[in-house]
């Protein structure tokens, strides 16, 4: 007898599956996601090996590219625009910003195409949907943690000890996951349907990027329209970053809750936009 | 735990079809009927399109639908092997997809008792970048094997794949072929109770396929539930005990898996145990001779569908000579529906052996004896060349074909047995039984030989 046989009799809970059209758009399925969480974990292992084979210099692009960003801004913006800094040094300052910011919009770029990308998996083969955004917006978090390394070592040199706010960096880390992930159900499933969506999520995310306080600090924006610039989650990511390392200027708690309003409205809006397009991918794809 | 592995009820599923009209698929499209509805509103309707009022809207959807699947209602018992025959475009796919759970039904549902693994194709999921080993995990997983259970199942998968040098390679630098063996020996791993199984696997050459086949055959005989979607007949008919035929969406026969192949051939081919080629241009020819008819027909020179398995049938084929001074040898095959060559016969007449033929048209008979042939439909090929030189003139792969039925009167091969008799041929062999054969007088035996 085959072990998987035994192992069936063994461990008895063998539900029956029944397959039917969906009733409800609420029904997330949460536990089925839960089953299939080792099929999502070696979804993110394959993005993260894959990513740099047959690179020469392979996982040093992770910190080639914040470096060589964060030279650019510190001589264009800092040195000939002079965009003021909080009174930070300017290298530290805008690297602070932009490796959060860099994992959200690679975050973001790369799941808006998981499913797409991975057509065929998803017209051969049942999986929850949902794991292909998830795990694509999971994946850039490596690349985030190895470029940390070298914003440590940037703000040491600086001569900028890191205080016990460093340990509410997770906090932050995660309001840029999780609004990564709220988008990315709405684009990636968007995107099954129009195409359209893989060339307009480059150019919004250059766009959003001037929206978020990465080259200037948000003290810059007029107090009046602080409601508004605070809709953006990005801004509450980037300003907890700054807060947490360089301690300058707490974060304006209306703008935080804000941004958490939003970030709800955003994931749960997704999920249910994602569950509502997904029976539909395998047929459209 | 009740019997039942699948069960199929009221199953059907609609899709979308066709240039529809209302189909956006860019936004720029929303975008543009919005402004022209708009535009209609104002009074000046664009002739081309009336989208915006509801009643001609309302056929236009209408037409743009078609059932895919409809009312399909089925059951499985735990360690049948089923398969799902019918033509392009009859639901096969999509009843494997829904089965599946790749795509969703638009009515009707399906109960599936047992851990399942459904194989679309092999190989999905794999990553050219990635080593063979890194590709069985992924490809495991992707099928549903647990994470825990691979690295036990590791060598087996490795021995199958007949790759192990080429392990901790990136599968882009393996060949097309090695790709396919190591896909297959994860698939061929997954152990499930219930398969469901699409012919994409029987890809690859020759040798693989067989292996592929022998495997699920394994399965098969390990009582475990096979569901098979496939368009090569033979496979169906060696891999399952039953069968069920789609038409149009709808399950059109279910049962035994031999006679709902050859039913479904015979509605395929028609009425095709005569062909004729009234056009000599369309004929089959060569440069001196051409294909005009192929029969096959009973003794007394009628052409029949089915024939009873006592009565010699007869292949006839006609064709004419076009150029004098020729030497011909006609030869037919006879061709099984799981894809064997029961028969290579060439033509034996002693008034036409080694004589050169006039030209004229020309009927070559070969008559298979009755009580000869086994139940089932067989195909016929013919196959004219000259002698000295060789030169062939048409090759007809299985242009007609036939059923040999068993009435089960008792004086056939089959006696009185009413199951299920192996063998490609059936001739009604002499036998001779007796009783003592130690006390029976060896003059008497020998006598009677």
């Amino acid at each position: 007898m085959h072990m998987a046989q035994a192992e069936a009799i063994i461990n008895p809970p063998r539900r029956k599956l029944i397959i039917e059209k969906r009733s409800s758009r609420f029904d997330m399925n949460w536990s089925e996601l839960w089953e299939y969480r080792e099929l999502g974990c070696v979804l993110i292992w394959r993005d993260i090996t894959v990513r740099y084979k047959q690179t020469a210099i392979g996982i040093a692009w992770v910190l080639l590219q914040p470096l060589i960003a964060m030279l650019i801004f510190t001589a264009v913006f800092g040195k000939m625009a002079k965009v003021p800094s909080d009174g930070v040094w300017y290298p530290v300052f805008s690297l602070t910003a932009l490796l959060p910011w860099m994992y959200f919009s690679q975050a973001v770029t790369r799941a808006g195409e998981s499913v797409v990308a991975n057509g065929r998996m998803v017209g051969k083969i049942y999986f929850p949907r949902l794991w292909l955004p998830l795990a694509t917006v999971v994946s850039p978090l490596v690349d985030f943690a190895l470029s940390l390394v070298l914003l440590f070592g940037l703000l040491i040199y600086a001569g900028m000890p890191l205080t016990w706010k460093v340990l509410t960096l997770p906090a932050f880390i995660l309001l840029a996951v999780f609004t990564a992930m709220g988008l990315c159900f709405f684009t990636s499933a968007l995107h099954v349907k129009y195409r359209d969506v893989g060339h307009a999520i480059p150019f919004v995310m250059q766009i959003w990027m001037y929206l978020t306080p990465i080259v200037y600090p948000a003290s810059l924006v007029p107090d009046e329209w602080k409601w508004l610039y605070g809709l953006n989650p990005m801004v509450g990511v980037v300003e907890g970053f700054r807060w947490a390392l360089l301690g300058r200027t707490s974060p304006d708690p209306v703008m935080m809750m804000e941004s958490l309003v939003v970030l709800f409205a955003v994931i749960a809006g997704g999920l249910v936009y994602f569950r509502k397009m997904e029976r539909q991918f395998a047929d459209i794809i | 735990m009740s019997d039942i592995a699948i069960r199929v009820e009221g199953l059907s599923k609609q899709y979308r079809i066709g240039a529809r009209r209302k189909a956006h698929n860019t936004l720029r499209d929303h975008l543009m009927s919005g402004l022209q509805s708009l535009w209609s509103r104002n009074g000046h309707q664009p002739p081309a399109r009336n989208s915006g009022s509801v009643e001609s809207a309302k056929p236009e959807v209408e037409s743009t639908l078609f059932w895919a699947l409809q009312d399909v209602s089925f059951d499985v018992k735990r360690g049948e092997t089923v398969g799902i025959v019918g033509r392009n475009g009859a639901g096969k796919s999509t009843l494997l997809k829904l089965l599946s759970r790749i795509t969703e039904p638009t009515s009707g549902r399906i109960e599936i008792d047992g851990r399942v693994a459904a194989l679309l194709e092999v190989g999905t999921g794999f990553h050219n970048e990635l080593t063979g080993r890194e590709n069985i995990y992924l490809n495991g997983t992707i099928l549903g094997m647990k994470r825990a259970e691979i690295p036990r199942q590791l060598d087996e998968i490795v021995a199958f794949s007949e790759v192990e040098q080429f392990l901790d390679t990136p599968v882009k630098r393996y060949s097309s072929g090695m790709t396919l063996r190591l896909a297959f020996a994860v698939a061929a791993h997954l152990n499930p109770e219930i398969l469901i199984v699409d012919e994409v696997l029987a890809v690859g050459d020759a040798a693989f396929q067989k292996k592929c086949m022998g495997k699920m055959e394994g399965v098969a005989k390990e009582g475990r539930t096979i569901f098979f979607v496939s368009h090569n007949m033979p496979a169906v008919t060696r891999l399952c005990q039953r069968a069920i035929l789609l038409e149009d969406g709808k399950l059109c026969r279910d049962g035994n898996s031999h006679e709902v192949v050859s039913a479904y051939l015979h509605s395929e081919l028609g009425t095709m145990s005569a062909r004729e080629w009234t056009d000599p241009l369309k004929a089959p020819r060569g440069e001196v001779a051409m294909l005009r008819a192929v029969r096959v027909c009973t003794s007394d020179g009628r052409s029949e569908e089915a024939f009873d398995i006592r009565k010699p049938v007869g292949l006839e084929m006609e064709y004419e000579v076009l150029k004098p001074g020729y030497k011909f040898m006609p030869s037919m095959e006879l061709w099984n529906e799981e894809g064997v060559c029961l028969i290579d016969s060439i033509e034996y007449d002693p008034n036409w052996r080694g004589r050169v033929r006039p030209p004229g048209r020309y009927r070559s008979t070969a008559w298979i004896p009755g009580n000869y042939l086994a139940e089932g439909t067989l195909f016929v090929t013919v196959y004219l060349e000259t002698v000295d030189p060789k030169i062939k003139q048409f090759y007809e792969k299985q242009v007609v074909a036939f059923s040999v039925v068993d009435s089960g009167e008792g004086d056939s091969a089959r006696v009185d047995f009413a199951g299920k008799l192996r063998g490609v041929v059936r001739p009604r062999l002499d036998w001779n039984t007796v009783l003592n054969p130690e006390n029976v007088q060896p003059e008497r035996v020998t006598s009677e030989l």
